[in-house]
């Protein structure tokens, strides 16, 4: 019997899973409503503000570990929906959903090594 | 008496090209279970109507049924339930139909074989085993399995592939594994391990809604996620 | 087996807590936009800041609130079925989680 390598992605889509449930909500609600809308000032997510929070270790750890992590637990959702729809998908483009999630990665890992 | 009508799936293969259904007005009373309605039907109505049961209390697993859609053991539901009606019995989703409401059970079966149910490794030199009452809380919903393939209808992840070794089966391998008496952990995680595995599994939860036992196999299942995958990141430490 | 998920409520609710992470992606991608703006000056990020508050950006983001809180809720719902036995009853549980959603949504909202 072939043993899966889910795990690997089942454990990224787990902790891209916890992330999502305990921040998604909230972070939504600031950066697509609150803030657009005015509900909070225009500075919460001014250029300065932000750009000091993506130069700083913490801050680039957050956001590699949000768009990182919040990629693999929805692509990899999605490459399981699209079975529960009887869509199936050979294994090039299997490897297709969990590489844009690691491409993805890399360049948010590189755009902050460079900001 | 009130009347309730029923439409039963039938299919005989030996004449029928497709299953279809067929109409029955059934007279009932208030305690009269669903299978005492399929009863009625054979021995007053319809003498071929093919279907199983034996215990009449939910505990040999025979009766299992779609009922309405929703598969379900017809001793334990009642008639009054679904008046006026019409009340739609079709055989176990997800199985091939061997006559009317009888299912082939062949691949349960054999998935049932495959997760080893049963004590592994020696019994202790002398005397029984000994296990305390925690010890036995470990396992023992999940030793409440009566094989009755609820939530084998139930599971969409089976009727999209049914190599996923399924619902009750990994239930059960969980229920050994977790018995304090057992050795047969290391055996077992072959069938954990793959694909069709424990990781066939999407977590829709809704075999655990429709088991008659409360054995709730989404846990059984899910738990060993967990059990796989240290298995597999530490599997390079055992050696 | 087509159409599976349309002949059971406990299938649809099912299909909508899976259909979250379609939008998770997209919000993910969306902030990845942003950092990639972020990087190429005020001018592109006030740019990308600005597209933010036009209607359908609004219109997604709401849709997308209400989605990953589903995800959020079931995410917790069913976490006891992956956990180990634990001494606390599942209740407790989906109860701590919730309440870890309160506090890092509480904390979140005060750091901005």
């Amino acid at each position: 019997m072939k043993r899966s390598n889910k795990p690997i992605f089942w454990s990224l889509f787990g902790a891209g899973g916890m992330l999502s449930a305990l921040i998604g909500p909230m972070l939504i609600f600031i950066t697509g409503i609150a803030v657009p809308l005015g509900w909070l000032p225009r500075e919460t997510m001014s250029y300065e503000r932000v750009l000091a929070f993506a130069q700083s270790g913490l801050g680039r750890l957050a956001i590699l570990a949000v768009i990182s992590l919040f990629l693999f637990h929805g692509l990899h959702r999605m490459y399981h929906s699209l079975h529960d729809f009887g869509i199936h998908v050979g294994p090039g483009r299997k490897a297709l959903f969990h590489g844009v999630a690691f491409l993805g990665t890399l360049v948010a890992a590189g755009l902050l090594l460079s900001v | 008496m009130r009347t309730i009508a029923i439409d039963c799936l039938r299919y005989h293969p030996e004449t029928d090209v497709a299953p279809r259904l067929q109409r029955y007005e059934v007279p009932f009373t208030d305690d009269m279970s669903v299978l005492q309605g399929l009863q009625y039907i054979k021995d007053h109505l319809d003498g071929s109507l093919t279907f199983r049961w034996s215990c009449r209390m939910a505990i040999c697993g025979s009766c299992g049924a779609m009922l309405n859609g929703v598969p379900k053991l017809g001793c334990e539901h009642f008639l009054r339930d679904f008046y006026p009606g019409p009340l739609r019995i079709e055989p176990l989703n997800h199985f091939p139909i061997v006559r009317d409401l009888a299912i082939d059970q062949t691949d349960f079966l054999r998935k049932l074989e495959s997760v080893k149910p049963y004590l592994i490794g020696e019994p202790p030199a002398k005397g029984t085993h000994q296990q305390t009452p925690r010890q036995m809380d470990e396992y023992y919903q999940y030793s409440q399995c009566i094989n009755c393939l609820l939530c084998y209808a139930a599971c969409p992840q089976y009727g999209l592939n049914d190599k996923f070794t399924g619902p009750a089966a990994l239930a059960l391998l969980h229920r050994y594994n977790a018995d304090s008496r057992d050795k047969g952990k290391e055996e077992r995680m072959a069938v954990v391990n793959q694909e069709d595995g424990v990781w066939g599994c999407t977590l829709v939860g809704y075999c655990s809604e429709v088991c008659p036992k409360g054995v709730d196999p989404a846990r059984a299942v899910n738990q060993n996620k967990i059990e796989s995958t240290k298995d597999y990141f530490f599997r390079f430490l055992k050696r | 087996m087509t159409g599976w998920w349309k002949r059971n409520p406990f299938y649809l609710w099912y299909m909508l807590r899976e259909a979250s992470c379609v939008v998770i992606t997209l919000y993910a991608l969306i902030l990845l936009v942003g950092l990639a703006r972020l990087t190429q000056g005020e001018v592109r990020y006030e740019d990308w800041l600005e597209h933010l508050a036009r209607p359908w950006a609004i219109a997604f983001h709401a849709a997308a609130f209400v989605l990953v809180a589903y995800h959020s809720w079931t995410w917790f719902k069913i976490m006891p079925k992956t956990l180990p036995r634990l001494p606390i009853p599942d209740r407790a549980i989906v109860a701590g989680g919730v309440a870890a959603i309160g506090v890092c949504s509480a904390l979140l909202w005060w750091v901005a």
